[in-house]
């Protein structure tokens, strides 16, 4: 049975940072992942990452403009810690082999990103997330001797010891279908997002709340799960991710008009406001019949008015993507987008330590919430994020370590696991319905209910569907019956994970009678300070049922204001 | 929407069977991707097909596959296009090459794939001392290594690399532009190191015989052959490396031979890889290339003649190349991030003349899309 001090589930940013700073904190690692790490959805992230490192920029106005952004729902606290280590972490990368780009004095290069005040976003053309995510992982083999890698293995459950502490995990081997229990004195979960609630969305197919569901039903809390961020800029076509790097570059957005409508929502930051802002505009221009494309549902993205040298040379992968998946040349000619799922604010409640309120269970990335991004995560923030929290959850679980026993644990559980799988392969086949049926429900539902706009009447119908899925999945069959590479069955599981995050996100929405940050109710249009200047907390009751409470919002130098932009 | 069939090469470990093949229909929008139409055919008729996928959106790298005969990522090829490229119109999905199949379109990256990319100490070995900001580092050097980096891993080069099909243990096209992403990297302290060790590798840089099939199959323009040989210009012109595979004498007797003859002289062109032929090493090799040459006398592919009369001699456009090309102070390297000028280009770069030193990289026109095959400097 492996044992180590500190065992990392996911292989993004987020869980390789971890790995790292916990190994040379002296820890035993190891990281796992469901997929090879480099597949990781750390890769799509695209536009780079903030850190005040300009001389005549300060960590408190990446502070403040991130603050103001969260629509003065992050936690202050930890903004402050997130930005004030910014600039050191983006440096450690840069020394370790990032391939930043430069400026013609050959230091760091800034572009201008969303809610940001100032150029502070580090970036490798359009492929940051992909270049920093490569350049961990030559660090993981650099650093193989004291970082064992378990690559394509699937966590099935969180162990808990009999005082609901957390010693480890089971997980099965996709390759071989092999189960295996695996002890740890401290468990980081590193699994990323939910976005696979929501057709379509930017995020990747593996993006299915795994780590979210897991600390949820092993006791941990959930946090600000109501906060779902729209990406302004997602491809008509299919929901692909454009880069707000587009628009940092300069590209407007248009409506059927031909008119710039940020001038309406946001007359200085026009294009660059924050997410929420400009996705919430785009919908309105949408809902008044100003969209344009055939169903006129779309907006105008014109980055033709961005120089063409400077296209290919900074935003290249986006010229790939309108010419693979949309048939279009950006640098001639705009392009269809529209808001599209992208990213969860929430998740599961961590301090900045990373620390859950399981004992020896830590989260880190987009699936803790700490919380940095409260209503409404700015651009750019996500990879500081994963770095900032996964290396601090890192270097607390190896000093935590140092003064434990390696916990006993027996293959009780394994069992349990290996026998749900059996019998979820066992299902009849037709006696209910197919997986990706329901998937594609919980996905359609979710867009049009959970989305932009919200109301009761929308949110309560999207519980209960989400309920009956639930139901549903019980008997959902599969075809797969092998043990190699069995994705079907894992997919199965991915789709309990889902169920459990979504309905932790509508009872959210449905709580929140308010409009802040990304939740916008259409029944409850303004902000409401007085009562809801606060953060809903989930965790699961005696039967598994959403149990709701808050936590206050820690606020240290930045009292709320009207957040305009 | 339309209707396409896929016939999907299927392999069970389990079942004791041989490979075969399985026709699904999928009804989709014909610019929809392969990827999307094996998604429909997983999710309406069979869950059991197997295929990594991840982002959808060709940056994950997990769904290398061959269409038609050919690499390509399932989720950036368009079912239409796929079409288009098939025999008989349908649209045919197999794992890629020179890997083992695990299962239906599952390759074992790990045993062949991930095994030569560690083999090229993938990591920096950062120069000394570390800075306390960020290294000073030109612009263009950067940009330049960002083609190696935008490799996304998915083995599509590996999979139709014909070197490696003769020689398994070639390093390949993937790792090989692995090594250019620090090897043209400022920062690295070992470049002759790891360039010494690749060309001094009987498996190594000099293994690849420039087919071009890495460059056709890369989804993502980084060129792995375009790599290869600035690793090996770099390492013969710059280092003046000379290997024991006589990889970078063979290279300078290739350009010395064309220079002179405008087309290649073949019959000189081995003796004077191994140093002339009265070289005390030129002479086995001679003695062991005649079965070789006495078959293509036979067949007629050469005459006595030929070989030992070259009759061409290198014309006044051939010359006139090679003084402009060896009169450049710089050489000039194509990259697909750097594109020097367009129709909209706005004079010099800002960064030209301004004392921004060690820069290898040069300035083609990138504008093309794909890869970078397009013309040559400013």
């Amino acid at each position: 049975m492996p044992a180590h001090d500190v065992l990392i589930i996911g292989a993004g940013l987020a869980g390789q940072r971890a790995a790292l700073a916990a190994a040379r904190a002296g820890a035993t690692v190891a990281i796992m992942s469901k997929v090879h790490p480099v597949r990781s959805h750390s890769v799509a992230a695209a536009g780079g990452i903030n850190a005040a490192i300009a001389a005549d920029d300060d960590w408190r106005e990446h502070a403040y403009d991130t603050v103001k952004g969260s629509d003065f729902l992050g936690d202050q606290d930890a903004i402050e810690i997130m930005c004030s280590e910014a600039a050191e972490e983006v440096l450690h990368l840069e020394h370790i082999g990032v391939t930043f780009h430069r400026n013609a004095k050959g230091e760091l290069d800034l572009r201008a990103f969303g809610g940001a005040s100032k150029k502070r976003t580090a970036y490798v053309a359009d492929i940051t997330g992909q270049a920093m995510l490569h350049v961990l992982y030559e660090q993981l083999l650099k650093h193989a001797a004291t970082v064992e890698r378990f690559e394509e293995w699937f966590t099935t459950s969180l162990l808990l010891d009999g005082s609901g502490t957390c010693v480890g995990v089971v997980a099965r081997e996709v390759r071989s279908g092999r189960m295996e229990t695996f002890r740890a004195k401290n468990v980081i979960l590193a699994s990323g997002g939910a976005g696979q609630c929501y057709r379509p969305t930017t995020n990747a197919l593996i993006c299915t709340g795994d780590g979210i569901a897991q600390a949820y039903r092993a006791g941990a809390s959930l946090m600000d799960m109501e906060m779902v961020q729209y990406h302004p800029t997602t491809l008509a076509e299919n929901g692909f991710l454009i880069t707000e790097g587009a628009r940092g570059e300069g590209a407007h957005l248009l409506n059927s008009e031909g008119d710039r409508f940020m001038k309406t929502y946001a007359p200085n930051k026009m294009e660059l406001a924050s997410r929420d802002v400009v996705s919430r505009a785009e919908q309105t221009e949408i809902l008044e019949g100003r969209g344009v494309g055939p169903d006129g549902q779309s907006v105008y993205l014109d980055i033709t008015v961005v120089p063409r040298k400077r296209i290919l040379e900074a935003l290249r992968e986006i010229v790939n993507i309108g010419r693979d998946f949309a048939g279009v040349d950006i640098t001639r000619e705009p392009i269809m987008v529209r808001p599209g799922q992208h990213y969860i604010m929430g998740g599961v409640k961590t301090d900045v330590f990373g620390r859950t309120a399981v004992p020896g269970l830590y989260a880190a990335g987009e699936v803790a919430c700490v919380s940095v991004h409260g209503g409404n995560r700015l651009g750019a923030n996500s990879l500081l994020d994963t770095l900032i929290f996964g290396r601090r959850s890192g270097e607390h679980a190896a000093a935590r370590a140092l003064s434990l026993p390696m916990p006993a644990v027996s293959d009780a559980r394994l069992r349990d696991d290996a026998a749900m799988i059996d019998s979820i392969i066992a299902r009849p086949r037709g006696g209910g319905r197919r997986i990706s049926e329901i998937k594609e429900e919980l996905g359609t539902t979710m867009n049009a209910e959970v989305a932009v706009y919200r109301d009761a009447a929308g949110l309560g119908r999207a519980l209960e569907i989400v309920r009956r899925l639930r139901e549903e999945s019980g008997t959902a069959y599969i075809d797969d019956r092998g043990r190699v590479f069995n994705q079907d069955v894992l997919g199965a599981i991915e789709l309990g994970y889902m169920l459990d995050s979504a309905e932790a996100m509508v009872v959210g929405a449905i709580e929140r009678t308010e409009s802040r940050g990304a939740q916008f109710r259409t029944d409850f249009p303004d902000r409401d300070d007085e009562n809801w200047l606060k953060h809903i907390v989930i965790s699961a009751g005696p039967g598994g049922e959403p149990k709701i409470s808050y936590a206050p919002v820690t606020i240290t130098d930045w009292p709320p204001e009207e957040r305009k932009y | 929407m339309a209707e396409f069939t896929l016939r999907l090469r299927r392999f069970n470990p389990e079942s004791g069977e041989a490979a075969y093949w399985e026709d699904h229909k999928v009804d989709l929008a014909a610019h929809r991707s392969v990827l999307e139409g094996i998604l429909q055919a997983r999710a309406l008729f069979d869950g059991s097909i197997g295929i990594r996928c991840s982002c959808r959106a060709a940056i994950c790298g997990s769904c290398g596959v061959r269409i038609n005969g050919q690499p390509a990522l399932a989720c950036q090829t368009h079912l239409d296009a796929a079409i288009a490229s098939s025999r008989d119109g349908i649209i045919e999905v197999e794992p890629m090459g020179n890997m083992p199949v695990i299962k239906d379109l599952i390759v074992d990256m790990e045993a062949v794939h991930w095994k030569k990319i560690r083999a090229v100490t993938p990591w920096l070995l950062a120069k000394e001392p570390v800075p306390v900001r960020e290294y000073l580092v030109a612009p263009e050097n950067m940009v330049d290594v960002t083609q190696s980096m935008a490799c996304i891993q998915c083995g599509a080069c590996v999979s139709d690399c014909l070197a490696m099909e003769v020689d398994p243990l070639f390093t390949g096209p993937a790792a090989l532009a692995k090594a250019y992403r620090f090897v043209g990297d400022p920062r690295d302290a070992e470049h002759e190191e790891r360039l010494r060790s690749l060309a001094e590798d009987e498996h190594g840089l000099y293994t690849c015989t420039h087919c071009f099939k890495c460059v056709d199959a890369c989804p993502k323009g980084v060129d792995p052959m375009g790599q290869i040989m600035r690793l090996r210009r770099i390492a013969g012109n710059d280092m003046h490396i000379e290997d024991r595979n006589n990889g970078a004498r063979h290279e300078h007797a290739f350009v010395a031979n064309i220079k002179r003859n405008g087309i290649l002289h073949e019959a000189d062109l081995l003796p004077d890889s191994y140093g002339g032929k009265l070289h005390p090493r030129a002479l086995p090799t001679m003695i062991g290339s005649l079965p070789a040459v006495l078959k293509a006398m036979r067949r007629g592919k050469v005459t006595p003649g030929k070989v030992l009369l070259h009759p061409h001699k290198a014309s006044k456009a051939v010359r006139a190349m090679f003084k402009e090309i060896e009169g450049r102070e710089q050489r000039y390297e194509l990259n697909l991030y750097v594109s020097g000028r367009d129709e909209d280009d706005d004079g010099p770069r800002a960064d030209e003349g301004n004392g921004v030193k060690d820069t290898r990289a040069g300035r083609g026109d990138g504008g093309g899309g794909g890869a970078a095959k397009a013309g040559a400097g400013r």
